[in-house]
């Protein structure tokens, strides 16, 4: 069952870079965990943490990498991770958006993401918000100051409001949309239309009979 | 009306539902499953109390876990114990809701991109999904193959369809002929060195051109595989005969009538001559020389002959940026020539480069000669075991052996290092995988992608080479 995302206000925590790949999201060894939660604490896990991370350690007696934005006491309990270009890039694996959420973020903003990243965020609640490089540029400049920023991310208007006047629309589509304010489960909604689906299946068996053969 | 793009037809094929909002519900007819992507999935059916709609439609096998050491000693005998109870997820799952599986140990069991066309589970014409990004691999049959994360595996397995908006249609025409000694590998590099990591983000990309055409089905499905490297979900090539003579007679295709009528219907699968597409690229496929990846990223790659960029010389800041710190990763100078990277491992593997055509190039190039002796570790991990099989008849792990090459069991294995097979911090890597991000390999590893025979020589050398000169 996706969870719900109607509106997020919260700080900013700026991550500046492009092609952030879901490896460095979250690293292959969490990947053998056959749960869907546990990987907030190892998420960007090669950038957050100075020692290597393996499953089953005690990470909270990990060296923490200071350099590292998420790290920022500035940014403590940042709700909105704002990222360059093709975020979300490399593999399939849904456990990128389960570590982002887990660790506490509600939206990520960038000027594009890849697209199994980018659909995998929606079946979990986890809005990807689309803003042009210009309206990101701005982002980065107002996030990067000593005064951490603070966004307003409002799916019913599709608008994301900040300091000094900043304003941005983003688009989404109206299934997804809808699918995120009532947090619906996409199965059911499927299965309503199983009628359709058995009557595709009768047809397709009279077209191509091999690909239906059990 | 113009053509439709093979795209068009597959997508319209499969079409069940279209909805107001733009979404449509597409039918999958092959789902691929494996012991990563698939245990949170199959927990969320039972949660629901739902079934599998159609079991026949999935396959499933262990791959990305398993050790390529000693599998006949069985699933009990993997030393780690997260490894081992992922695999045993799979195990159960796929016994207790009766999905067909290859488990570890069966000559049939691989690396899903590797088996699914090996079986003939994978067909032209066939919507294939797998929990896997390099699902794009199948599309080298004339197939709409692309990667779900696990919420759309549970779906698939519970209702046989994708909640699905068609993507743009591209075209990379690749043209040819190839120039001697290049590969399908050093194609797709130069692509993606080309449009760039996002270069077909929200496309499925057709890919055509002599260029692709001269290549073998092998060749075509390492090319498509790397097409989410380029940002495209989807890579397509049409069907032709190369595609039907490889097809017929594995155990899933079809036979007798069906065969008959199979072959009639993939003749429709290609791109009609008026089709239009939303974006059209022409790669000069003729000055394609054997590619290596020198950065973090697959689009940054050049020739064998060519240098490890200047950031000094980028002008735009965020682009100079991620080239200082790819530099910086890598270990590398800038204007250094890629032929003085030192190896310290070199890995022959991957659902990119793992089938018997690659381990044949690769053979042939170490056949009588030694890995280098500053090379730590040199490995051959065949896709399947029935590759493994294969190549075993036709003496190339001797070759191997006896050049100083590990001879494995089939894995993902070091493209992802999930098992006991990584790099160590900074290490650099001569690798026929198919990412080279940061710590793909193993945390701080350092990767370059090339082709199998590029590997070969580098192991050979301990230094990248023009392989071209040994051939």
């Amino acid at each position: 069952m996706m969870q719900q995302f109607v509106q997020e206000t919260g700080l900013v925590v700026p991550l500046d870079r492009s092609n952030i790949d879901t490896d460095q999201i979250i690293p292959k060894q969490y990947l053998k965990s056959i749960q869907r939660t546990g990987f907030g604490i190892n998420l960007f896990d090669d950038w957050r943490y100075l020692d290597p991370g393996e499953p089953g350690m005690d990470h909270s007696t990990r060296r923490i990498n200071p350099d590292f934005v998420l790290n920022d006491a500035r940014y403590a309990g940042a709700t909105i991770l704002l990222a360059r270009d093709n975020f979300g890039c490399g593999s399939s694996r849904e456990h990128a958006p389960w570590a982002i959420l887990e660790y506490g973020l509600k939206a990520v903003i960038a000027p594009s993401f890849a697209d199994i990243f980018f659909n995998n965020s929606f079946k979990n609640g986890l809005l990807p918000v689309v803003l042009t490089e210009a309206e990101v540029d701005t982002l980065f400049d107002l996030a990067g100051t000593e005064t951490p920023m603070t966004l307003t991310v409002d799916l019913q208007s599709q608008q994301v409001t900040g300091p000094e006047g900043f304003s941005a629309s983003f688009a989404i589509d109206p299934f997804r949309k809808t699918c995120l304010l009532e947090g619906l489960d996409e199965i059911g909604l499927s299965l309503k239309d199983a009628d359709a689906i058995r009557a595709y299946e009768a047809r397709r068996r009279g077209e191509a009979p091999w690909l239906l053969r059990d | 009306m113009a053509g439709r793009t093979l795209y068009d037809k597959l997508w319209d094929s499969h079409l069940v539902t279209q909805r107001d909002d733009g979404s449509a519900l597409i039918y999958i007819d092959r789902h691929l499953l494996h012991e990563v992507t698939s245990p949170q999935a199959f927990e969320g059916l039972s949660l629901a109390g739902r079934t599998p709609w159609r079991l026949s439609a999935n396959l499933a096998t262990v791959d990305h876990n398993v050790p390529t050491e000693n599998q006949a000693a069985g699933v009990s005998a993997i030393e780690d114990p997260t490894s081992r109870l992922q695999i045993e997820t799979l195990d159960e799952n796929c016994d207790a809701f009766q999905i067909t599986q290859f488990k570890m140990g069966d000559l049939r069991a691989g690396i899903v991109h590797v088996i699914g066309p090996e079986q003939g589970a994978t067909l032209p014409g066939m919507t294939v999904v797998c929990g896997d990004s390099h699902t794009a691999t199948h599309g080298a049959f004339g197939a709409l193959a692309h990667g779900i994360g696990t919420s759309e595996v549970e779906h698939v397995l519970a209702t046989q369809c994708l909640v699905a908006k068609k993507m743009k249609n591209m075209r990379i025409t690749v043209t040819g002929p190839l120039g001697f000694g290049v590969t399908a590998k050093d194609v797709i590099l130069a692509v993606i060195g080309q449009i760039g990591t996002a270069g077909g983000t929200g496309c499925a990309i057709e890919f055509a051109g002599e260029g692709i055409e001269s290549l073998s089905m092998e060749g075509r499905m390492t090319v498509c595989n790397m097409a989410i490297e380029a940002g495209a979900r989807v890579g397509l090539v049409a069907v032709d005969q190369k595609t039907i003579d490889y097809v017929k007679g594995r155990p899933y295709a079809p036979s007798g009538q069906d065969w008959d009528l199979a072959v009639a219907a993939w003749a429709d699968l290609q791109s009609d001559a008026d089709a239009v597409f939303d974006h059209e690229v022409t790669v000069d496929g003729t000055v394609i020389e054997p590619q290596v990846s020198w950065g973090t990223n697959p689009e940054m790659v050049t020739g064998v002959s060519g240098h490890v960029p200047d950031p000094q010389m980028i002008d735009d800041p965020i682009h100079r940026g991620a080239i200082e710190r790819a530099l910086k990763y890598m270990g590398l100078k800038a204007n250094q020539s890629i032929d003085s990277i030192r190896l310290d491992r070199v890995f022959i593997g991957s659902c990119t480069n793992s089938r018997i055509e690659d381990l044949r190039e690769a053979a042939k190039v170490v056949d009588g000669k030694r890995v280098a002796d500053s090379v730590i570790q040199a490995m051959v991990v065949p896709g399947s075991g029935l590759v493994k099989e294969q190549a075993e008849s036709e003496g190339l792990d001797v070759i191997f052996r006896e050049a100083g090459f590990e001879w494995r069991d089939p894995g993902c294995s070091m493209c992802l290092a999930m098992n006991a097979d990584r790099l160590g911090p900074g290490e650099h890597c001569a690798s026929t995988s198919n990412r080279n991000f940061e710590g793909r390999q193993g945390a701080g590893g350092r990767t370059h992608l090339v082709s199998p025979a590029m590997a070969a020589a580098a192991a050979v050398a301990g230094h990248f080479v023009d392989v071209r000169e040994w051939l």
